[in-house]
C-alpha cells in the first residue's frame, strides 16, 4: 500500500475544473516532484490533499492516505492528519507566518494543539527544532517576530513548523520561489537533509530545482496529469508534447548557445555612480557604490546579483528615475543628467524600460491603443491620429498581437500579451537602449521563451542594445554578451559571458553559478555554496563587502576595499583574484 | 516601546496646543463681545466688567493668561451662572456624563465584536444578513433620532421604561439613554470587526494555521483575533468623539444633568468661557484616548512599534 | 444599487415639485388648524404644526436644505481633501510627512465641538454651516486620495510615461485621476451622509437652521418636543432622514463593492 494515493481527483469552481481526473501515487519515504506552469493545477492538488482549498471549491475523486480517505473528512477530523501525518510548507514565508505572534508561540501552539508536549517542555522542544533548522540562535529567534528575521531565517522556521510533528508527509509548495538563489540551495539542503524517511512532495515550475531532487516526476499542464514517471526517463525521453515544451525552456541554457559577442563602439558609459535613498524609518540606505560600466551597440549587457545587489537602483539612478548621488552617465556624447523630466526629448527617446511587472506597468484605466501610442503623442505631436493607429498596430503586429487587442484594457490581457504590450510601448520610438528589470522573471517557461526569442529578433534587425536585469543565471548564460556581477551595491565582476560561466574570478560568481539549478537529474545537486544571507545595506561589511560569506576570505579581506582590477578580459572585485582557481 | 510612547506623548503635545489657541482665537474673534446680548449697560459699567474679566488686555497676553491658568486647572468663571468657575460645573456634569458613556463604550464593543465575528465566521449566512441588516440600519439613523422614537415607544406608549431622569429609579432610568447611545457605536464596530475578521481569516497565515491542524477555536484566538482587532482599536478614537456627541443629545433628550447639557445651555446662552472650557476638557479628554489607544496599538502590532 | 438610487431620485424630485402640489406655503400659520393629524381632507398630507403651518411643505422644505447642505458641504470637502491629498501623495517626501502631520493633528480634534463654538462665536448662515462641515469631512478624503495617489505614484507605469516624458500635467490627469476616480466617487457618497447627521445634529440642538427655515433636523427637534400629542411630527421626519441615510450609505457601500471588484484581476 502506498502511503498517499491519489484517485481521480477533480477540483472545481464553478464550472471550471482547475484540476481534472488526476491520479497518481506518493509511496513512504519517496520524493516525488509537481512541475507546471501557474494555473497548470499543482498547488490546487497541494491544498486539496490537506482540505485546505477555499470553500468555494468542490472536490471529487478519493485520496487515501495511508489507507484512510481523506476526501470525505471534515474539516474537523482532517485536524487530526494536519502536522500530525502531512506538513506542509508554504510559498511565501512572511505571508504564510503570523505577524503578529513571535515565532516560538506559533511552533508552540502546535505542540500544544496536538498535545505532545506542554509548559516548559514544548519550549524546549521548539528550541531545539529550531537549530535543527538551522536558525543560528535558537534562544533568541524563539522570542522574535517574522518580519525581525531575514527570508531565508523565515522559511527554515515554515519548516520547522511542518516537521516538528514528525508528519510521514511533507508538501513543499514552491518553498523557494520567494528566495534568493544562494539561500533557495540552502533551504533545498536543509528539506534534504531534515526529511529523513519522510516522503516528500515538492511542487515547483523549476525543472531545474527537481532534476537531482526527486526520484518521480508528475507534470501537470492546465489541471491534468499529462505525465509522470522516474525523473531520469523523463528528462532523457519526455513522451508529452507539452513535457518536452518545459524541458526545451529549462534546457536552453545548456544548449550553451552564445552568440559571437558584437564588438561595436560604446553607446552608454557610466562613471562611478552611486545611489541612496532614505528607508522608511529615514536612514540612508547606499543602495550602489561607485559603479563604472559601459554599453556597445549591439550588446546585451546583463546586470545579475540577488536582492539587495542594487542592480536596479543603478539602472533607475541611470534613467533619472531616482536621483543618482554621484557619478556621470554618458550618452552618445553627451552626459545624461537630472531627473529624467529636465532631459531632452532626444535622449529620453533612445532609452527605454521594460518592467518585471507588467500588470504594474500598464495603467489599467487605458485601452492598449492609448498605452502603445501615448509615446507617439509626446515625440510626434505632428503625427495624425490615424497614423498613430497605424504605427501602433504595426508594432502590435511585430511583438505578435494582432489587431483585435487595440481596444482591449491590461485586465484583458494574459501576463504573456501584457509582457508583450509593454514592450511595444517601449520599442514604438525606436529606442537606442533597451532597459529590461527582470521583465522575464514573472512569466512562465513557454512565454519567456518567446519573449527572448522576440528582443532577440529585434537587436538582429534595429542593432538595439540591451541591459539585461535578471537574477536568473540560466537566462542570462543565454541572451547575454557579457555579465556584470553585482553584490550589495557593488560591481565584482564583468566579463564575457563565455568567460565568466567557464572560468569566474570572483568566488561569489562562482557561488551563484553553483547555486543556480542544474536541469539535468544525472548531475547530483551541489550542496549550498554560501552560507548565511546577504546583509543589511544599513550595515555593510568592513573591507570586501562578500567577505562574511567568502570561503576564502583572509584577514586583509575585513580591512581594505579590493576594488576592480583587470584579468584577461574580465574586471575582479577580490583581493585574491589572482591566486584562486575557482 | 518606551521610546514608541515617548515618540506618541511628544506628538500629543503639539495638539494639545493647537486645540487651545484656536478654541481661544475662535471665541475672541467673534463679533461683538460676550454682554452685547443684555440691555445696554452704561460705559463705567461694562468697563468694569471687562476689566473683570480681562477684556481690555491685548488678545495674547488674553492667551497667556489663560493657558496659564490652565496649567494650574483654572478655566476661569463662568459668564452666566456668576457664583461658579468653569472647573466647578465642569466637575458637577461629567461624572454623571463618565459613567453613561463608559457604559455605552462597553455595551458597544461586547455586542458589537461578538455579533461581527459571528457574522464574518458565517458569512452569507441567514444570521450575517440580519446582523448586517440591523448595523446598516444602526449607522444610519442618527441618535437624535433613536433616543425620541426610543422614548415614544419604550417610554410613553408602552411605560415599561421611564422617560425621564430626575425622580426616576435607579438604575432602569440608565437603560434607555446608554442604549441609545451604544446602538450606533454597536453597528459600526459590528460592521468593522465582520469586514476585518473576514480579512484576516482570508489571508495566508490563517492557511497555514489550518494546515496545522489547529482547529477553528483555537485559530480564531490563537491567530485572528488580534490582528482582526486593530481596525476596532482604530476606530475607538472616533467612537470616543462620537459618543461624547451623542451624549450631548442624549442628555438633551433625556434631561440628563450631565455636561452634554451644560454645553448645549452654554452654546445657546453664549457662555464663552463655560463653551471653551468644555471644548478643551472635550478635547483633551479625546486627544488623551488617542493616545492610549496608539499605544495600545504598538503593544499589538510588533511592526508598528519599531518604525 | 439600483433601490437606493432610485428612492433617493424619487425624495429629490418629490422635495423640488412636491411644494409646487400643495395649496400651503412652509411659512403660512393657522391657528385654527393646529395639530393636525395628517389627512387628505385639508391637503396636510404630513399634518400640521403648533402654529398650524403644514407639515408636508415644511418637510419638503427640510429635505431641500437637507440635501443642499450636504451636496455643497461635500463637494467642499472634495475640493479640500482631493487637491490637498493629491499634492501631498504626489510631492511625497518631507511635504507629504508635513502635510499629513498636520491631517493627524486635526483629526484629533473633537471637530463637532468646534463647529459648535463657531456657531456661538458667529451668526448663524448657511455659508458658515456649509464651509464647517466640508471642513469636518476633507480630513478622510485627502487621507484616501493622498494614500492612493501614492501607491499609485509607484506604479511602474507612471514611471513608464516619465520616461518617454509625458508631462506632469498629463501624468496627473490622465493617468493618475482617472485611477483615483472610483475611490473618490465611493468617498462623496459616504460623506454626504456624514454632512447630512452634522447638518441635522446642529439642527436638533437649535444651533442651525433658523426658522421659519427649517430642516430635517430642526423638523425632528420640532417633533420632539411635541412627540406626545402629535407623534407624526417626529415620526414622518425621523422616518425620512433615516431613509435617505440609509439609502447613502447603501449606495456608498455598493459603488465600493463596484469598484473593489474591478479593482481585482
Amino acid at each position: 500500500m502506498s502511503l498517499l494515493e491519489v484517485n481521480d481527483l477533480t477540483v472545481r469552481y464553478g464550472d471550471s475544473a482547475v484540476v481534472d481526473s488526476v491520479s497518481f501515487v506518493v509511496n513512504r519515504g519517496e520524493s516525488v516532484g509537481i512541475v507546471g506552469e501557474s494555473g497548470s493545477g499543482k498547488s490546487q492538488t497541494a491544498l486539496s490533499i490537506l482540505g485546505l482549498l477555499p470553500g468555494n471549491a468542490t472536490v471529487t475523486g478519493s485520496i487515501r492516505f495511508d489507507g484512510q480517505e481523506l476526501a470525505d473528512k471534515t474539516d474537523q477530523q482532517l485536524d487530526a492528519i494536519r502536522a500530525m501525518s502531512i506538513g506542509i510548507v508554504f510559498q511565501d514565508p512572511m505571508q504564510a507566518l503570523n505577524p503578529y505572534l513571535r515565532v516560538g508561540q506559533q511552533l508552540r501552539q502546535i505542540l500544544l494543539q496536538h498535545e505532545l508536549a506542554n509548559g516548559a517542555e514544548a519550549d524546549e522542544k521548539v528550541k531545539k527544532m529550531l537549530g535543527r533548522v538551522g536558525l543560528p540562535d535558537p534562544e533568541r529567534q524563539f522570542h522574535a517576530f517574522p518580519h525581525e528575521l531575514s527570508g531565508g531565517m523565515r522559511q527554515r522556521v515554515m519548516i520547522a513548523s511542518a516537521i516538528i510533528c514528525e508528519p510521514d508527509l511533507l508538501i513543499a509548495d514552491e518553498p523557494t520561489t520567494a528566495l534568493d538563489v544562494t539561500v533557495q540551495a540552502q533551504i533545498l539542503d536543509l528539506l534534504e537533509e531534515l526529511r529523513d524517511d519522510t516522503a516528500l512532495l515538492l511542487i515547483t515550475h523549476d525543472l531545474g530545482i527537481v532534476a537531482g531532487r526527486c526520484e518521480r516526476l508528475l507534470v501537470f499542464d492546465g489541471g491534468r496529469l499529462v505525465e509522470s514517471g522516474a525523473t531520469t526517463s523523463i528528462f532523457s525521453s519526455p513522451e508529452n508534447a507539452h513535457t518536452e515544451k518545459l524541458l526545451a525552456a529549462a534546457l536552453r541554457t545548456d544548449r550553451g548557445e552564445i552568440r559571437a559577442a558584437a564588438n561595436g563602439k560604446t553607446v552608454l558609459g557610466v562613471d562611478n555612480a552611486s545611489v541612496s535613498y532614505r528607508d522608511k524609518s529615514k536612514e540612508r540606505l547606499v543602495a550602489v557604490t561607485d559603479v563604472s560600466l559601459s554599453l556597445r551597440e549591439a550588446e546585451t549587457l546583463a546586470i545579475v546579483g540577488e536582492s539587495g545587489s542594487g542592480k536596479s537602483s543603478l539602472v533607475r539612478g541611470l534613467l533619472g528615475l531616482i536621483p543618482m548621488r554621484a557619478g556621470r552617465v554618458v550618452y552618445a556624447g553627451e552626459s545624461l543628467e537630472g531627473p529624467v523630466q529636465f532631459r531632452s526629448a532626444a535622449q529620453r527617446r533612445d532609452l527605454q524600460l521594460i518592467f518585471q511587472d507588467p500588470a504594474s506597468a500598464l495603467n489599467p484605466q487605458m485601452r492598449v491603443q492609448t498605452i502603445v501610442g501615448e509615446p507617439l503623442l509626446v515625440h510626434e505631436a505632428a503625427m495624425s491620429a490615424d497614423a498613430r493607429k497605424e504605427s501602433v498596430a504595426s508594432i502590435l503586429n511585430k511583438v505578435g498581437l494582432d489587431e483585435s487587442y487595440l481596444r482591449r484594457f491590461p485586465h484583458q490581457l494574459s501576463g504573456g500579451q501584457a509582457q508583450r504590450v509593454a514592450i511595444a510601448r517601449a520599442l514604438i520610438l525606436e529606442p537606442r537602449i533597451l532597459i529590461c528589470d527582470e521583465a522575464v522573471a514573472a512569466l512562465d517557461g513557454s512565454v519567456r521563451e518567446q519573449v527572448l526569442e522576440l528582443l532577440n529578433d529585434v537587436q538582429r534587425d534595429t542593432g538595439l542594445s540591451i541591459i539585461f536585469i535578471s537574477h536568473d543565471l540560466a537566462v542570462v548564460r543565454s541572451v547575454s554578451h557579457r555579465v556584470a556581477v553585482m553584490y550589495l551595491g557593488q560591481l565584482v565582476e564583468v566579463a564575457e559571458t563565455a568567460s565568466l560561466f567557464s572560468r569566474p574570478r570572483h568566488p561569489y560568481t562562482r557561488a551563484l553559478i553553483d547555486a543556480s539549478p542544474i536541469p539535468d537529474p544525472r548531475v547530483a545537486p551541489a550542496s549550498a555554496p554560501l552560507k548565511g544571507e546577504v546583509p543589511s545595506l544599513l550595515t555593510p561589511p568592513t573591507g570586501c563587502v562578500f567577505h562574511p560569506r567568502c570561503v576564502f576570505a583572509q584577514e586583509d579581506c575585513s580591512k581594505k576595499q579590493p576594488g576592480l582590477r583587470r584579468f584577461g578580459g574580465s574586471r575582479v572585485s577580490c583581493h585574491r583574484a589572482d591566486e584562486l582557481e575557482l | 516601546m518606551l521610546r514608541y510612547t515617548l515618540h506618541r506623548l511628544l506628538g500629543a503635545i503639539p495638539t494639545l496646543l493647537l486645540v487651545i489657541v484656536l478654541a481661544f482665537l475662535m471665541v475672541h474673534a467673534a463679533p461683538g463681545g460676550p454682554f452685547d446680548a443684555e440691555r445696554a449697560l452704561p460705559p463705567e459699567v461694562a468697563a468694569n466688567i471687562e476689566a473683570a474679566y480681562h477684556l481690555d488686555e491685548p488678545l495674547a497676553k488674553q492667551l497667556g493668561r489663560y493657558v496659564s491658568g490652565l496649567l494650574r486647572g483654572d478655566l476661569g468663571p463662568s459668564f452666566r451662572y456668576r457664583d461658579y468657575t468653569v472647573a466647578e460645573l465642569i466637575g458637577t456634569g461629567f461624572p454623571l456624563s463618565l459613567k453613561i458613556g463608559l457604559l455605552a463604550i462597553l455595551l458597544a464593543l461586547m455586542v458589537g465584536i461578538s455579533s461581527g465575528t459571528v457574522a464574518a465566521l458565517r458569512q452569507g449566512s441567514m444570521l450575517d444578513r440580519i446582523v448586517m441588516s440591523f448595523a446598516m440600519t444602526g449607522i444610519s439613523i442618527p441618535v437624535f433620532v433613536v433616543a425620541p422614537v426610543l422614548v415614544l415607544l419604550l417610554a410613553v406608549k408602552l411605560q415599561w421604561l421611564p422617560a425621564g431622569w430626575s425622580g426616576a429609579p435607579g438604575a432602569a432610568k440608565y437603560i434607555l439613554p446608554v442604549i441609545t447611545l451604544a446602538l450606533p457605536q454597536i453597528a459600526y464596530i459590528a460592521r468593522l470587526t465582520r469586514a476585518s475578521m473576514i480579512d484576516v481569516l482570508g489571508r495566508d497565515f490563517i492557511r497555514t494555521a489550518r494546515a496545522q491542524g489547529l482547529g477553528t477555536k483555537t485559530i480564531i484566538r490563537v491567530h485572528a483575533l488580534k490582528p482582526a482587532m486593530l481596525p476596532v482599536l482604530s476606530y475607538m478614537g472616533p467612537a470616543i468623539a462620537a459618543i461624547l456627541t451623542g451624549s450631548v443629545v442624549v442628555e438633551e433628550v433625556f434631561g440628563i444633568p450631565g455636561l452634554g447639557q451644560f454645553f448645549v445651555r452654554g452654546a445657546l446662552n453664549r457662555d464663552y468661557t463655560l463653551v471653551l472650557g468644555i471644548v478643551i476638557f472635550y478635547a483633551t479628554l479625546i486627544i488623551a484616548l488617542n493616545l492610549i489607544v496608539d499605544i495600545l496599538y504598538g503593544v499589538i502590532d510588533p511592526r508598528v512599534r519599531n518604525e | 444599487m439600483k433601490k437606493s438610487g432610485g428612492i433617493l431620485l424619487f425624495i429629490l424630485v418629490l422635495a423640488i415639485v412636491g411644494p409646487w402640489l400643495s395649496p400651503h406655503e412652509y411659512q403660512d400659520t393657522n391657528f385654527g388648524e393646529i395639530f393636525n393629524a395628517p389627512s387628505f381632507a385639508g391637503m396636510h398630507f404630513f399634518g400640521t404644526d403648533d402654529l398650524g403651518r403644514d407639515l408636508f411643505v415644511r418637510t419638503m422644505l427640510g429635505i431641500r436644505i437637507t440635501l443642499l447642505v450636504a451636496v455643497v458641504a461635500s463637494v467642499v470637502s472634495l475640493l479640500i481633501g482631493v487637491t490637498y491629498g493629491a499634492v501631498a501623495g504626489y510631492v511625497g517626501g518631507r511635504v507629504d510627512a508635513v502635510m499629513m502631520r498636520f491631517v493627524d493633528t486635526l483629526y484629533a480634534l473633537p471637530f463637532i465641538f468646534f463647529v459648535i463654538l463657531l456657531m456661538v462665536a458667529f451668526e448663524r448662515n448657511f455659508l458658515l454651516i456649509f464651509i464647517a462641515i466640508g471642513a469636518i469631512n476633507w480630513l478622510d478624503m485627502a487621507r484616501i486620495v493622498r494614500g492612493q495617489t501614492l501607491s499609485l505614484r509607484e506604479r511602474e507605469f507612471v514611471d513608464a510615461a516619465r520616461l518617454t516624458g509625458v508631462s506632469t500635467a498629463r501624468i496627473i490627469f490622465r493617468h493618475i485621476a482617472p485611477n483615483l476616480l472610483g475611490i473618490v466617487v465611493v468617498y462623496v457618497t459616504l460623506t454626504i451622509p456624514q454632512a447630512i447627521l452634522v447638518e441635522s445634529f446642529l439642527s436638533f440642538l437649535g444651533l442651525g437652521i433658523q426658522e421659519p427655515q427649517t430642516s430635517l433636523g430642526s423638523l425632528v427637534d420640532g417633533g420632539v418636543n411635541q412627540m406626545e400629542g402629535a407623534a407624526w411630527m417626529l415620526l414622518i421626519p425621523a422616518a425620512l432622514l433615516a431613509l435617505i441615510l440609509m439609502c447613502c450609505n447603501f449606495l456608498g457601500d455598493a459603488l465600493r463593492d463596484f469598484f473593489d471588484a474591478r479593482k481585482a484581476p
